[in-house]
C-alpha cells in the first residue's frame, strides 16, 4: 500500500492542477449533501456557465503570470466592464450588428492590452502599476462613456450565450476546448515555449535568442482582449452591461490561475487548472450562498460569506503552494 | 569633477520630483483659489492628507519587505466600523480588537514569509476578510466617532494648522524608524537583500512580522483618524486607500524592486494626491474623470523618473569613456 499511495503523490506532485479539480468535486459533494441532492445535473450546468468567465479571464491572466516575475495585469475588471458597455453600445439591441460589436470590443481589449505593455517596457513603470493606473483610466472612460445605465444585448446573442445542445452547454464547452488549445499552445507552439522560457529566465532565454519584448507584448494584448470577451459574454449572458460587471474578477482572475497550480514566478503554467480552478470557486461561493440559506444566518450573511471566500483562497494558496 | 557634473544633478532631480511635483499641485491651486494660501485654507485642504498618509505609511512598510499590499483600503475602512461602533461603546473591547487586528497584519507577514506566498494574492484574500468583518460590524454606515476623537482632530495648533504639524511629525518620525534607527536599516534590507539580511545573523521572519505589524499599527491609525474626521464608520468609506497609499509611495520615490522607500517622500506624495484632487475639483474637471487624472499623473511621474535615469546611465557612460579616454 505505501508504494501505491507514494505513486498517486508523486502524480500529484507532476500535476498541480489535479488540485484544484479535487476540491471542486469536494465542494459540489458537499452542496448536494446540503440541498439533500437536488437538482444535480441542473447545478452542474449553471456551474458550468458561470465558471466559463473566471476562465477565460483566467486564462489571459495565467499567460501574463507565467511570462515572468512581477507580471500581472490588474486592469481586467475595467476592461470587461469598457468592452461590455462598447458592445451593447454597438449592438443597440441590433441582430445584426452582433459582429461589428465584439470587434470593436475586442479592439478595445487588445489596444488596452498594447497599451499596457508600452507602459511596461517602454516607460520601464512595475506591471503592477501600469496596469492599475490603466484600469483606473479606463474605469474613468467606461464612467464617462457609459454612464450609470444598463445596456441590454441583441436577443440572439443573448440566446448563444445561454444555448444548450442535448442539455449540454455550447459555449462552455467552446471555452473548454479553447483551454485545451492552449495546453497544445503551451507546449507546443513556439510562442507558447517562449512564454515559458521567458518566465523561467529572461536571460537563458536571451540567450536562446528569444525576444523577451516581443512575447511579452502578445501576452499582455492576449489578456486584454480575452478580458474583452468575457465582459461582451457576460453582458450577453446576464442580460445587460452595467458599471460594475468585473468588479469581483480582480481577484478571481489571480486566484484562478495560482489555485489552478501555476507558478506565480512564471514559467510553469497549466490551462487544465485554471479550468479546474473557476469550477471550484464557483461551487465554493455557491456553497457558501447555500450555507447562508439554509442555517438562517440572514443579515449576516453576506458578511460570513466575504470572510469565508477569503479565508479559503488564503488557505488554499497556502496549502497549494506545498506542490513547488 | 565629472561625478559632480553629470551624476550628481540627475540624483538630485530625482529626489527632488516629489517636491516639485507638490509645488506644482500648490502653485495650481493657489492659481485658482487664492486665499487657500491661509492657515484655514490649509487646514481644510490638507485634512484628509493624514489619513491618507497614514496609509501611505502603511503601505511603505510593505513594500520596503518587498511586497505589495491590496488589502489596506478594507482594513482602514473597518477600522473606521470598529471605531464608531465598539469604541464608543466599550473602550476596552474597541482597543483590544484594534490591537488584535496589528497582531492579525504582522501574523499575515510571517504567513507570506513562511509559505513564500505571492503578497499580491494573500493580501487581496484578506482583503475580502476585512470587507465581511466591516460588514458584519455595521451592515450600512453608521456609528457614531467617539467625542475626544472628533475632538481631537479639530485642535486648533498654534503657528501652523494641524495637517500641517501631524504630517511634519510623521514624516520625522518615519524618517528617524527607517533611515536613522539601526533596526531601521535591517528593515529597509529585508526586501533589497533577504539573504544578507540572514546572513548577518537576524531573523527575516521577525522583521518581515515588525514590517507588517507597523504597516497594521498604521493602517489603525489612519482609520481612528478618518473616523475623527468623517464622525461615523462605513464598511465602504476607503477602498480608494489601496491605490492612493501605493501611488503615494510611488510618487515619493518608492520602488517595488529592492524595497526601496522614502518616508518624507511617501507624505509628500500623499499630500500631493490629496491637493491634486482639490485642484482637479477647482479645475471643474467632471468627477468622472479624477480616477483617469490620478492614474494618468502616476504614469507621468514614473516616466519622468525612467527618463531621469536614462540620463543618469548616459551622462555615467560619458564618464567612463572620458576616464578610458585619459
Amino acid at each position: 500500500m505505501p508504494m501505491s499511495s507514494s505513486a498517486l503523490g508523486d502524480s500529484l506532485r507532476r500535476r498541480p492542477w489535479a488540485w484544484s479539480f479535487i476540491g471542486a468535486a469536494v465542494v459540489w459533494l458537499l452542496t448536494l449533501g446540503l440541498s439533500n441532492g437536488a437538482g444535480a445535473v441542473q447545478s452542474l450546468q449553471t456551474a458550468l456557465f458561470f465558471a466559463m468567465f473566471y476562465a477565460i479571464v483566467g486564462l489571459g491572466q495565467m499567460f501574463v503570470i507565467t511570462s515572468g516575475p512581477g507580471n500581472i495585469d490588474l486592469s481586467v475588471p475595467s476592461v470587461m466592464t469598457l468592452a461590455g458597455l462598447v458592445g451593447m453600445a454597438v449592438m443597440a439591441q441590433n441582430n445584426a450588428a452582433i459582429l461589428p460589436g465584439l470587434g470593436g470590443a475586442l479592439a478595445i481589449g487588445l489596444v488596452i492590452g498594447a497599451v499596457n505593455f508600452g507602459l511596461i517596457a517602454l516607460l520601464r513603470i512595475p506591471p503592477i502599476v501600469a496596469t492599475l493606473a490603466m484600469s483606473f483610466i479606463v474605469q474613468s472612460v467606461a464612467i464617462a462613456a457609459g454612464g450609470a445605465a444598463t445596456l441590454k444585448p441583441p436577443a440572439l446573442l443573448n440566446q448563444i450565450a445561454v444555448a444548450r445542445f442535448l442539455g449540454v452547454p455550447v459555449l462552455p464547452f467552446l471555452m473548454i476546448a479553447v483551454a485545451g488549445l492552449m495546453v497544445l499552445v503551451l507546449r507546443r507552439t513556439l510562442f507558447g515555449r517562449a512564454v515559458l522560457a521567458v518566465g523561467q529566465s529572461e536571460r537563458a532565454a536571451w540567450l536562446a535568442g528569444l525576444n523577451a519584448g516581443r512575447t511579452r507584448f502578445y501576452v499582455y494584448v492576449l489578456s486584454g482582449g480575452l478580458a474583452a470577451l468575457a465582459g461582451v459574454l457576460l453582458a450577453a449572458f446576464s442580460g445587460g452591461a452595467s458599471l460594475d460587471i468585473g468588479s469581483q474578477y480582480q481577484l478571481a482572475s489571480i486566484a484562478v490561475v495560482v489555485v489552478g497550480g501555476t507558478s506565480v514566478l512564471g514559467g510553469r503554467a497549466y490551462p487544465q487548472g485554471v479550468w479546474g480552478a473557476s469550477l471550484f470557486l464557483y461551487a465554493l461561493v455557491n456553497l457558501l450562498n447555500l450555507a447562508v440559506v439554509k442555517f438562517g444566518l440572514g443579515s449576516a450573511g453576506p458578511g460570513i460569506r466575504l470572510i469565508l471566500t477569503g479565508v479559503m483562497i488564503v488557505a488554499i494558496v497556502a496549502i497549494a503552494r506545498d506542490a513547488d | 569633477m565629472f561625478e559632480a557634473l553629470g551624476q550628481r544633478p540627475a540624483d538630485l532631480l530625482r529626489s527632488l520630483l516629489p517636491v516639485i511635483g507638490l509645488v506644482a499641485v500648490m502653485l495650481g491651486i493657489y492659481s485658482y483659489r487664492p486665499n487657500a494660501a491661509s492657515y484655514i485654507g490649509f487646514n481644510l485642504l490638507l485634512t484628509y492628507a493624514i489619513p491618507v498618509a497614514l496609509a501611505a505609511f502603511a503601505q511603505m512598510f510593505i513594500i520596503a519587505a518587498g511586497d505589495i499590499d491590496l488589502s489596506i483600503g478594507n482594513f482602514v475602512s473597518l477600522v473606521t466600523c470598529i471605531v464608531a461602533v465598539v469604541l464608543p461603546a466599550s473602550p476596552v473591547l474597541g482597543g483590544a480588537i484594534l490591537l488584535l487586528l496589528v497582531l492579525a497584519y504582522a501574523a499575515m507577514g510571517m504567513l507570506i514569509h513562511a509559505r513564500r506566498l505571492p503578497s499580491i494574492v494573500v493580501t487581496l484574500g484578506f482583503s475580502f476578510i476585512w470587507l465581511g468583518i466591516a460588514v458584519l460590524i455595521l451592515p450600512r454606515p453608521g456609528g457614531l466617532a467617539p467625542d475626544w476623537l472628533a475632538a481631537l482632530v479639530r485642535i486648533r495648533t498654534p503657528l501652523a494648522p494641524l495637517p500641517v504639524w501631524a504630517l511634519f511629525v510623521l514624516s520625522l518620525l518615519g524618517h528617524l524608524l527607517l533611515q536613522r534607527w539601526s533596526f531601521g536599516i535591517v528593515l529597509r534590507g529585508v526586501g533589497g537583500n533577504p539573504k544578507a539580511v540572514a546572513r548577518a545573523g537576524w531573523s527575516v521572519l521577525r522583521a518581515k512580522a515588525v514590517l507588517y505589524g507597523l504597516a497594521g499599527f498604521f493602517g489603525v491609525l489612519s482609520g481612528l483618524v478618518l473616523t475623527g474626521i468623517a464622525t461615523s464608520g462605513d464598511a465602504n468609506l476607503a477602498p480608494n486607500y489601496t491605490l492612493l497609499s501605493v501611488a503615494a509611495v510611488i510618487l515619493g520615490g518608492g520602488e517595488f524592486v529592492g524595497g526601496k522607500v522614502s518616508p518624507v517622500g511617501t507624505v509628500l506624495g500623499a499630500m500631493t494626491l490629496v491637493l491634486m484632487n482639490s485642484l482637479l475639483t477647482f479645475m471643474n474637471v467632471n468627477s468622472d474623470w479624477q480616477l483617469a487624472a490620478q492614474g494618468l499623473i502616476l504614469i507621468a511621474v514614473l516616466a519622468a523618473r525612467t527618463a531621469i535615469s536614462k540620463l543618469e546611465t548616459r551622462s555615467a557612460h560619458a564618464h567612463v569613456k572620458l576616464s578610458i579616454g585619459r
